[in-house]
């Protein structure tokens, strides 16, 4: 079954194109990660399957009901947005009560509900204090928990670690796996963070220029890179080279001393490759093996590092929200 | 949708009760304006058969309605500021309930603020209960409905609150300066006197008074159907605006 399938789906502002024609489909019980710079498209495709935003053109399914059937998806959804969206002046639970209510909870259950969130997300003890007393982390998990209120079928999270620390950051990344592996809930979010979407991410697709450039598992993805890279050290690198000639060294060359093999297995080929130099009387000094990151696939696919590939985008992200204010 | 609007006013309600220094503070304006221009003026203008303080209160109650309830509305600007509409907007609720509580919660607020202001001119003088208290009561309702509608339809062209000391100076003072609050409109120019026509607050405050003290300029009759029909009015065409201010 699929919680998501979109097709075709464009959403235009003006002349800037910021989400240009995907097609995806997302199965139940996924935590799938849309990763790419920002401005790329990721929140304005989330925006549309949580129906903030209507289409320009194509169309989407989430719990196979159609987006423009507003208010069905919003009750099986939950959505936990990029910038803060609770009432500083509310407590937690006064702020819960009022997500309840919108949802057209019962009273009974609505009280039951807000003790099992908060229990969920470790914030029961802070339910009476206004939310304006909350660290960022503190807000974040009470959106998520917010988010989980109704008992919705698919958990939309918009950068959920923006702007937290590491460590902050570790926790909320535990109770997204937690949701995910323990509560079987479909979660599907955007991060411009490699790391995150490689932790935590059962698939990934990879955006840029509201383009789906890359879709596959974190673990495919960098296996598509070739492997790993074992560097290694040693006087006679030139002689080293020559009696490396094996169908599963794909890649070798010199780099400033070291070389550098590409190979699919690293952890297994270490042993094969002191093997074969010992019997061949070359010593290796030392072996260091380098996994290929996300951070490699997103070059490989768009030949830049995510990073000026941020600075390229921000002027087209002034003009989108230029339009925005505008509306 | 009821229960959509209800839980949209209680929010308004919890906020209100929560931030008690902000009624202090609002109320201590009308209570100024109400001794000091009410003894100030009180012996150099003389409104026949009325002490000034009895003219002058209703004024001074459909100010402080006015205002609360024009920041009323505007405050949907800090709940887009703030990121909380965003919360509101992606609920299963209709745009229309969502503007009906906003208002409903607003307008709530201002006649209560209205009431508190008919409790302090008691207390400086002001006589003028009766039956015609529950009359003024409609009417206090009916402004605040109306100005929390402008309001939300302002915030709805408005993205910061960096506007808002234009729009006191030159929507907000206006509508409450030509309203007839602070002095009888049959004796002033006729240009002034068709602009004060223009203005609901006229009739709203013409109604107050008529219904406290029984002196009107306009008639009960006609003040409750103009200020009943600009309270539908604003209120529609806020609800559009609002739509459209958060359709993406």
């Amino acid at each position: 079954m699929s919680a998501i399938k979109i097709k075709d789906l464009t959403k235009k502002f003006g002349k800037f194109t910021a989400v240009d024609c995907i097609n995806l489909e997302i199965k139940e019980g996924e935590l799938f990660g849309l990763l790419g710079p920002n401005g790329a498209g990721k929140s304005t495709t989330l925006n549309m399957l949580a129906t903030m935003m209507t289409p320009t053109s194509g169309s989407a399914m989430v719990n196979n009901m159609e987006i423009s059937n507003q208010d069905s998806v919003r009750r099986s959804i939950g959505m936990v947005f990029q910038d803060p969206s609770l009432d500083d002046e509310l407590t937690g639970k006064e702020n819960l009560e009022f997500h309840g209510r919108m949802y057209h909870m019962q009273k009974n259950l609505r009280a039951k509900r807000i003790d099992e969130v908060l229990e969920l997300v470790g914030l029961g003890d802070k339910a009476k204090f206004q939310i304006k007393t909350y660290s960022g982390g503190m807000k974040r998990r009470l959106e998520i928990a917010r988010g989980l209120m109704h008992h919705p079928k698919i958990l939309f999270l918009d950068e959920p670690t923006l702007g937290l620390d590491p460590q902050t950051r570790r926790g909320i990344w535990d109770y997204i796996q937690k949701l995910n592996k323990d509560e079987g809930l479909t979660i599907i979010l955007t991060t411009h963070y490699m790391e995150e979407a490689d932790y935590l991410c059962d698939r990934i697709a990879i955006i840029d220029h509201g383009k789906i450039i890359a879709l596959d598992t974190p673990e495919m993805m960098k296996n598509e890179m070739g492997g790993d890279i074992l560097k290694l050290e040693t006087r006679e690198p030139e002689n080293l080279i020559k009696i490396l000639t094996f169908d599963w060294i794909k890649q070798k060359n010199l780099f400033e001393g070291y070389l550098n093999v590409t190979v699919e297995d690293g952890g297994a080929s270490i042993p094969n490759i002191l093997n074969i130099a010992s019997k061949a009387g070359i010593k290796i000094d030392s072996v260091q093996m380098i996994r290929p990151s996300l951070e490699d696939v997103f070059i490989h696919y768009t030949g830049r590092t995510i990073r000026e590939q941020e600075a390229d985008t921000a002027d087209q992200m002034k003009k989108m929200m230029n339009q925005w204010g505008r509306k | 949708m009821f229960q959509d609007i209800y839980t949209i006013w209680l929010r308004e309600m919890v906020k209100f009760v929560r931030a008690r220094s902000r009624i202090v503070s609002s109320l201590a304006m009308p209570f100024i304006w109400l001794f000091i221009l009410g003894f100030g003026f009180s012996s150099s203008i003389t409104i026949p058969g009325l002490p000034y303080i009895g003219f002058l209160a209703p004024g001074i109650i459909g100010m402080i309605i006015l205002f609360t309830s024009v920041f009323s509305g505007i405050s949907v600007i800090y709940d887009r500021q703030f990121g909380f509409l965003k919360e509101i907007l992606v609920a299963p609720v209709s745009r229309s309930s969502i503007v009906l509580g906003k208002t409903f919660g607003g307008a709530t607020i201002g006649t209560i603020n209205g009431l508190i202001v008919l409790g302090i001119s008691s207390i400086l003088g002001f006589t003028g209960f009766g039956i015609g208290t529950f009359l003024a009561i409609s009417f206090m309702i009916l402004i605040a409905i109306s100005f929390v509608a402008m309001g939300l339809i302002i915030a709805s062209r408005m993205k910061s609150m960096e506007g808002f000391q234009m729009i006191m100076s030159f929507l907000v003072m206006p509508i409450f300066l030509l309203s007839g609050a602070l002095f009888p409109l049959s004796n002033v120019p006729d240009a002034m006197r068709v602009i004060s026509y223009l203005d609901p607050l006229s009739y709203g405050i013409d109604g107050i008074r008529g219904s406290l003290v029984g002196i009107t300029n306009t008639g009960l009759v006609i003040d409750f159907l103009v200020l009943f029909g600009i309270a539908v009015g604003l209120i529609s065409v806020g609800t559009l605006m609002f739509k459209k201010s958060t359709q993406l």
